[in-house]
């Protein structure tokens, strides 16, 4: 094992580390007994509560979990699809040279990242309830797709403008120097260089999108993945601790695949000779993701997690 | 126009918001750093648990975490975590669910500010004969939270914003509130706004103080 926080082990370290291995294991075995007991003890793994998923029937599968995940997916497909175009436009604006266009970019994009998104998604539902005559089987939908959008649209645009002012100096440089236009520089040589750049980033933000859509289910009616544990669990007899972990894990598959795909790409892009090199990953994106305010030169202060300390103990994935 | 909000706690609810946060965040802080610490530490097992809890819990939405713990833990499993009422228990698990889910994103914030601690640091407390405990502790550890603070940030903010998530099992905060006040009286726009500008004011300094604390403390290198 090499890492530069402790040496080389010895003998004695070994030992100790022996112990230590030891001594954690047996409080996970501790806790996982506590665990087994207590489900045990509210008769929870019981084979008639966990049958309908390992089985062997397609039933639950098909009837409960299957709806539900492709409302998931769409409502996340929808934000991402209309999100996007929103946030560019955003990015862009914030970057402008004209102040009527710079500031009221950057007031909607901060205001809506400092604001919870349940809180979009509970304004666009009584909106749409109040003021348009969206069927109220629909309503849900689009409230959650609306709350989405908001919140997202801003997010991208703050990775939009981070992914832009990531390039290297040069590149705008050397496109004003040929005598192109502002927008030439914007169309021509800075967006489609950024939208490699920004990918990975874009990916990951996906991951959030379809995380935030289980907020839509627990508030607003909105029959996604995680509200078919409700429906399931009074189906087949109060099996929430069952319906819960199948859901979890169909969710952890999802993110997880989604997580390693943008990690490979962005693995992908660091590595190609071909760019500039200036990548934004994901580790970026929970930059961008939390705040207003704190990003105030806007460049990706993103979080290196490459480096000699991390790279000995176990990288990410 | 305001007279409606005689009606409502407001105040009550942002308070309630403002302690699940706080809360949240002393909890996770603690978590996040002992599973940093695990994560960069010489023990295998450890690390491959740290690495495992926080690729986990990052990909499962918190809204399922915070729904877990009333359906799964209190209704299913009666595990009330020592609360005599129903509100209480309610609140004692939203806390639990949200110090679990933001101890995964402080983990990944405090290893990215060990990663800003040059390698000479750690060398150097070696060469002296310090242990693993004592480098962490005494010489990387200190170094790394002034430069995490700004990363830390981010995190409390999103964490503010994911208390609204508590709204999904029942408890008092400001999220409920709007949605109960949109729905009894109609004035949504005023009450968005209330709403929407209280969480302003919650999160906008945070990241303006802090910020500026953050940039503060990091040491120039």
């Amino acid at each position: 094992m090499s890492s530069v926080l402790y040496d080389a082990q010895g003998p004695r370290a070994k030992r100790r580390n022996i112990l230590y291995t030891a001594l954690f294991l047996v409080a996970i075995a501790a806790a996982g007994w506590w665990l087994y007991a207590t489900l045990d003890d509210k008769n929870q793994l019981d084979w008639v509560l966990w049958k309908p998923y390992l089985g062997g029937s397609t039933e639950a599968y098909s009837t409960y979990i299957w709806p539900g995940l492709q409302n998931t997916l769409k409502a996340a497909a929808l934000a991402m699809v209309i999100a996007l175009p929103l946030g560019a436009v955003l990015g862009i604006a914030r970057l402008s040279d004209h102040v009527w266009v710079r500031v009221p970019a950057s007031v909607v994009v901060e205001f809506f990242r400092a604001i919870p998104v349940l809180v979009l998604m509970i304004f666009g539902n009584e909106l749409y309830s109040s003021y348009t005559d969206v069927s109220s089987d629909d309503r849900p939908l689009y409230a959650v797709v609306t709350g989405l959008v908001l919140y997202n649209a801003s997010v991208l645009a703050e990775i939009v403008r981070a992914g832009i002012l990531a390039l290297p100096k040069g590149q705008s440089e050397a496109a004003m120097a040929i005598g192109l236009r502002k927008n030439q520089v914007m169309r021509l040589v800075l967006l489609p260089q950024a939208v490699t750049t920004m990918l990975p980033a874009i990916v990951s933000q996906l991951v959030v999108i379809v995380k935030d859509t289980a907020l839509g289910g627990a508030v607003l009616t909105f029959p996604e993945l995680l509200s078919s544990v409700n429906t399931m669990s009074s189906y087949y007899g109060a099996n929430t601790i069952a319906s819960f972990t199948v859901v979890a894990v169909i969710f952890l598959v999802i993110n997880f695949s989604l997580t390693s795909f943008a990690g490979w790409l962005e693995g992908r892009l660091r590595r190609r000779k071909k760019s500039t090199g200036a990548v934004l990953g994901a580790q970026d994106v929970a930059h961008i993701g939390g705040t207003a305010a704190t990003g105030a030169g806007g460049a990706p202060g993103g979080l290196d997690l490459s480096g000699p300390f991390v790279g000995g103990a176990g990288k990410d994935d | 126009m305001f007279d409606f909000l005689d009606d409502y706690d407001v105040l009550g609810a942002f308070w309630t918001t403002v302690q699940l946060t706080l809360l949240s965040a002393v909890g996770s802080l603690v978590w996040g750093t002992l599973l940093a610490a695990m994560r960069v530490g010489p023990v295998p097992l450890m690390r491959g648990f740290g690495t495992a809890y926080v690729n986990i819990v990052r990909n499962i939405p918190l809204t399922v975490i915070i729904l877990f713990a009333s359906l799964g833990l209190k209704d299913t499993l009666s595990i009330s975590l020592g609360a005599s009422d129903v509100d209480t228990a309610t609140f004692r698990l939203a806390v639990l669910g949200l110090v679990v889910y933001t101890a995964a994103f402080v983990c990944e914030a405090i290893r990215a500010g060990i990663n800003t601690v040059p390698v000479g640091q750690a060398e150097a407390a070696r060469a002296i004969g310090l242990s693993f405990t004592q480098v962490l502790l005494l010489v990387v550890l200190p170094q790394a939270f002034r430069a995490a603070v700004l990363p830390l940030t981010n995190v409390l903010i999103a964490l503010t914003k994911n208390t609204t998530v508590a709204a999904a099992i029942g408890v008092a905060e400001a999220a409920l509130l709007m949605k109960n006040m949109v729905e009894k009286e109609a004035q949504l726009l005023l009450i968005s706004a209330i709403i929407a500008f209280g969480f302003c004011l919650l999160t906008l300094p945070t990241g303006l103080i802090l910020g500026w604390v953050g940039k503060k403390v990091a040491v120039k290198r």
